[in-house]
């Protein structure tokens, strides 16, 4: 049973009470991290309060609680994303950027060579590029990238050409800059039939709508907690376990082998293999609470949710402002999510930013993570605002009326 | 304005907008003969090119290029315009002054952001940007254009 209700979403959430400038706080950047409800900060501190111990290792009794917690939340996440292979496939990293840097440096570095290529696209964050980058000068292999239309959008038309050579496609769900959602669906189809794997930056997806990796027929799916009311310091890597099995360790260290000899070492089995060290336990109990609250909430009550706010604030951006507040995305709702990305007339992002922030309106400038993406478009930088569960539409009347006076200030 | 609160109200002074959609000395210089430097702020993708025509220990003109946010560019503008036509240790002891003025000290961030001891006259214009240091993330921007200048003047042989 999931029931939707977005003022009682705002009132689990306790930063939302904030006062900032005489403002109440309007938060509008859940695309850079997302705010944590009261079920995800208590269960974290009933955890350091009551059960606290290192897993995997001691027989007391907290020691075994702790582990419970630890690989319960593997399970809830399995759960979420419909791993097949249930918890086995579930590697807990830092964050989304190490789950990428994971792909890379374990299965990219054990699979790929001189002459390979990695199709990613011009949208991806750095995270997904980076990685790649650093692969190339280690074996020589290629980068490609696919090209955005001029309306934001993936520009799929000289796909088989691009594809030749490809083993890996890797490519973003949904664009943190544009909020443009890529159609992973037709993609994997395509990766599968030229015989090579896919990958899916989940960051901003998994955060706001539901995600299968079965019907979407993915290889490896990454996100990360505290962009889907996590905390922070906690990140996935979901791949098949016929694919985990064989890649090799990443970090190593405690908690990741089967032996170590003074002449060498075994690697242990299954997730662990890529957990070295005492991992995130804390906020593994955090993701947990995140994962059974938006459960609760319903991943499509939230999808609807947020499609509405976005869908209302492009209409009034653009009736408003009268073309001098650009909208750097899709116009419309068509496969597209709430991050809405904007170029201010004649007014610098930061300038932007810090009038919004006189009225209490927490908003990101700046260039995201996605450089290749802004030199596409010929910009150094937009404003964002993004829209989470506990968004409302008072938020966009804050939004548009501090707009107002950031166009009015420097017109 | 007065709605949007003194703290805004200090940060975008009148003289600032000002220089911001008039900008003092934009443009170029042949080069050589005159002193070509490119400055970055790698956080926000501000970018600004400084020529500065140096002859007989005076800066002659100083000319400059490059997009950035108001402060940023304001700075640029005033910084043109107070040190054009000095002689080159004025330059310098304009910049000096500039620095102590963009300096936060910890007592003044204690004390609600009072502006440090900085002989406020002597300044001019430039004291306009004293609002700046209660916005310490935007300390940046009004440094970039005077730090591209330092860069230039040690390149003078």
């Amino acid at each position: 049973m999931t029931s939707f209700n977005a003022k009682r979403v705002r009132s689990d959430i306790p930063q939302l009470n904030r006062v900032v400038f005489d403002h109440p706080i309007t938060y509008l950047d859940t695309a850079s991290t997302s705010l944590q409800p009261n079920a995800v900060i208590d269960a974290m501190s009933r955890y350091y309060q009551l059960r606290h111990a290192n897993v995997h290792r001691a027989v007391y009794q907290t020691a075994s609680e702790a582990t419970a917690a630890y690989e319960g939340s593997r399970e809830a996440v399995a759960r979420f994303i419909n791993a097949p292979g249930g918890a086995g496939e579930v590697v807990f990293t830092k964050n989304a950027t190490e789950s990428f840097n994971l792909l890379a440096k374990s299965w990219g570095a054990k699979n790929l060579v001189a002459g390979d290529v990695v199709l990613v696209s011009e949208m991806e964050h750095h995270a997904n590029i980076v990685p790649w980058f650093q692969l190339r000068e280690q074996t020589g292999i290629e980068v490609r990238f696919i090209p955005t239309t001029d309306d934001y959008r993936l520009d799929l038309s000289g796909l088989d050409e691009l594809m030749r050579g490809v083993r890996l496609l890797s490519i973003t769900g949904m664009s943190n800059v544009l909020g443009t959602i890529n159609p992973i669906n037709e993609l994997a189809a395509v990766a599968h039939r030229y015989g090579a794997l896919i990958a899916v930056d989940g960051a901003q997806s998994v955060a706001h709508q539901p995600t299968d990796v079965v019907a979407l027929d993915v290889d490896f799916l990454i996100f990360t907690g505290h962009k889907m009311l996590g905390p922070t310091g906690i990140g996935v890597f979901w791949t098949r376990e016929d694919i985990l099995d064989a890649m090799p360790p990443f970090l190593g260290g405690g908690g990741m082998i089967a032996d170590v000899r003074t002449d060498g070492y075994t690697p242990a089995n299954g997730p662990t293999r890529f957990e070295a060290g005492t991992p995130p336990i804390a906020e593994a109990v955090g993701l947990h609470a995140a994962v059974l609250y938006l459960e609760g909430l319903g991943m499509t009550n939230v999808v609807r949710h947020e499609r509405a706010l976005a869908g209302d604030a492009l209409t009034r951006l653009a009736l408003d402002f009268e073309g001098r507040v650009r909208v750097i995305g899709p116009s419309d709702m068509t496969d597209r999510g709430g991050v809405i990305s904007l170029d201010v007339e004649g007014v610098h992002p930061h300038d932007v930013a810090q009038v919004l922030d006189q009225f209490g309106v927490c908003v990101r400038p700046g260039h995201h993570c996605a450089k290749p993406l802004m030199r596409r478009f010929g910009l150094a930088a937009t404003v964002r605002a993004s829209y989470g569960p506990y968004s409302l539409t008072k938020d966009t009347d804050v939004l548009i009326e501090a707009l107002g006076h950031a166009v009015k200030m420097f017109g | 304005m007065s709605n949007l609160g003194s703290n805004l109200d200090d940060l975008y002074r009148e003289i600032i907008l000002d220089h911001y959609r008039s900008p003092r000395n934009r443009g170029e210089l042949e080069s050589p003969p005159a002193i070509r430097v490119e400055g970055f702020n790698p956080l926000c993708g501000d970018e600004i090119v400084v020529y500065l025509d140096v002859e007989d220990g005076v800066l002659k003109n100083i000319k400059m290029t490059g997009s950035g946010c108001s402060i940023s560019q304001s700075s640029a503008s005033l910084m043109s315009a107070a040190v054009k036509g000095k002689p080159l240790d004025q330059v310098r002891a304009t910049v000096a002054m500039f620095k102590e003025l963009m300096t936060v000290q910890e007592s003044t961030l204690a004390h609600d952001g009072e502006a440090p001891k900085v002989d406020i006259r002597a300044l001019g214009e430039l004291a306009a940007l004293q609002g700046v240091i209660k916005f310490p993330v935007r300390i940046k921007c009004a440094t970039l254009a005077w730090n591209t200048m330092v860069q230039g003047l040690d390149e003078i042989p």
